[in-house]
């Protein structure tokens, strides 16, 4: 490949914690192998790009685009909308951008709420004054403007057409190279309509390598109120773990060290709402007899919404607080 | 008697009528339901049946769909325990559908909209008032309009967003 016809590639980060970009440079030396055989127009964690930049392109001018991060406010959507615009192929990275991620769990609030809470009611704030920040604020320069807060958090395919789904928090650094060697080894069609990428069909569940004794639960714990049996299936014991509603594709990599599956992949197989999916899937394993039995287990679990949709409370059937 | 139908079918005044999915199982409830039927006893319009072969099939995704899509309520109906024609499948409906209950109510969906309720064949008499008792409940709490609140807030390809406190 000559240095005239060069892949563009970019990656932008929109409301997300940077971890995304971390798991880009995670791929290591095949970076060098990347930036090779593609030059980088714009990555605002790693090159020094300006919006203008990205403006002044041609529209197509991006042959890779992977966007990170969910949609919150007005300067993401922008960003979404110019990114689109100017990419060839647009890759909704990571769950955020897929689903809103952790992000996406302050949809159970309301605008209203989550302002109460960051700036004047939590126990750690300082704010005698109460105040709350403003999108538009009088100053000697005149008056300026900050992005507008939307009302939920959102998926990038809400705001514009995506072409592949990379899943993950982070999507895991072998994935990503996978996906980067189809990319340049001209495998990787253009134009999809959001194809997943960098993943299995199969459930966390089945790389898994912990023992199933096929017992039921009799109670659940949290992480930090009980140690697990180590080699023994994390469920069956009481912690919940999403492995089973969870896509594959990360190689169990929490579950090896004894971490719940929190589910960061996505929903598995055919299920669309993995919340809904994890639920089917919990009430056939607990050891109830009895209905009063049934509601004692499962008054046990706490945020039930928060952990089953941990990672999707964007795309799921809901998506969140009425 | 009053008339059960003229309790509880009167429609509201800007013509709204609450649209009911109910998910039965064969074997029990939804003979539960015919029984009902055959008996010829009252119950309000509303409730549109979506017969399973066992109450143990309604995955917990088709509840959330039906509200996502516009549903004001939904029931879920199945044998009682101890008489599930598949012996455990209602098993598993006692814990899925306590749980989906918690969890549609973290997301704003009150009690009354998701009724969980064992129907045996014999409970013709049961359903109806069960159906009866679930549209006025639905009534009460009026539109849940799921659709529509996720168009205002955005939700769908290239949508005109509304910043947080904008008129929309």
């Amino acid at each position: 490949m000559n240095a005239v016809s060069k892949a563009k590639v970019a990656m932008y980060w929109a409301g997300s914690c940077g971890g995304c970009d971390i798991s880009l440079l995670e791929i290591g030396p095949h970076l060098l192998e990347l930036v090779a055989a593609a030059d980088v127009v714009f990555w605002p964690c790693a090159a020094d790009f300006k919006y203008h930049h990205v403006a002044s392109y041609p529209d197509g001018y991006i042959d890779l685009c992977l966007f990170n991060g969910s949609v919150r406010n007005s300067e993401q959507e922008r960003m979404a909308r110019l990114l689109r615009q100017k990419s060839k192929t647009l890759v909704a990275y990571g769950a955020c951008a897929i689903s809103g991620g952790i992000p996406a769990l302050a949809n159970l609030a309301t605008p209203e709420e989550l302002f109460a809470r960051s700036y004047t009611d939590c126990p750690s704030v300082d704010n005698p004054g109460g105040v709350l920040p403003r999108t538009e604020t009088e100053s000697l320069v005149g008056e300026l403007e900050i992005p507008h807060f939307y009302p939920q958090v959102l998926r990038l395919s809400d705001i514009v057409e995506v072409d592949y789904l990379i899943p993950g928090c982070p999507p895991q650094a072998t994935r990503v190279w996978e996906v980067c060697q189809a990319f340049l080894g001209g495998a990787l069609p253009a134009r999809a309509h959001e194809q997943l990428a960098g993943c299995t069909d199969k459930s966390v569940c089945d790389e898994c390598t912990l023992e199933k004794r096929l017992v039921k639960i009799s109670g659940f714990r949290r992480h930090h109120e009980a140690i697990p049996e180590p080699g023994w299936c994390l469920l069956e014991q009481g912690f919940v773990c999403l492995g089973a509603a969870t896509r594959s594709g990360c190689g169990a990599l929490c579950t090896k060290v004894n971490m719940p599956c929190r589910g960061c992949y996505g929903p598995s197989g055919e299920a669309r709402d993995q919340g809904a999916a994890f639920i089917g899937a919990l009430g056939s394993l607990l050891n109830a007899e009895l209905e009063a039995r049934a509601g004692e287990l499962i008054d046990q679990i706490v945020d039930p919404a928060g952990t089953f949709y941990r990672f999707t409370m964007s795309d799921g059937d809901l998506k969140g607080h009425r | 008697m009053a008339d059960p139908i003229a309790e509880t079918a009167a429609p509201s005044p800007d013509g709204w009528e609450p649209r009911i999915i109910a998910f039965l199982c064969y074997w029990c409830s939804y003979t539960g339901a015919d029984n009902a039927g055959t008996a010829r006893l009252k119950y309000p319009h509303n409730v549109h049946i979506v017969r399973l072969m066992c109450s143990g099939r309604i995955d917990p995704e088709l509840v959330t769909t039906a509200f996502a899509r516009g549903a004001d309520g939904v029931m879920v109906c199945g044998c009682h325990i101890g008489d599930c024609h598949y012996i455990s499948g209602n098993h598993k409906t006692m814990a899925r559908m306590p749980l989906l209950r918690r969890t549609l109510e973290a997301f704003g969906i009150e009690p009354g909209r998701f009724v969980f309720e064992w129907v045996s064949a014999a409970e013709g008499e049961k359903f109806a008032r069960l159906v009866r008792d679930t549209v006025a409940g639905v009534r009460a709490l009026g539109p849940l309009d799921w659709p529509g609140r996720l168009r205002a807030r955005g939700v769908g390809h290239g949508r005109d967003l509304q910043p947080w406190g904008a008129q929309p």
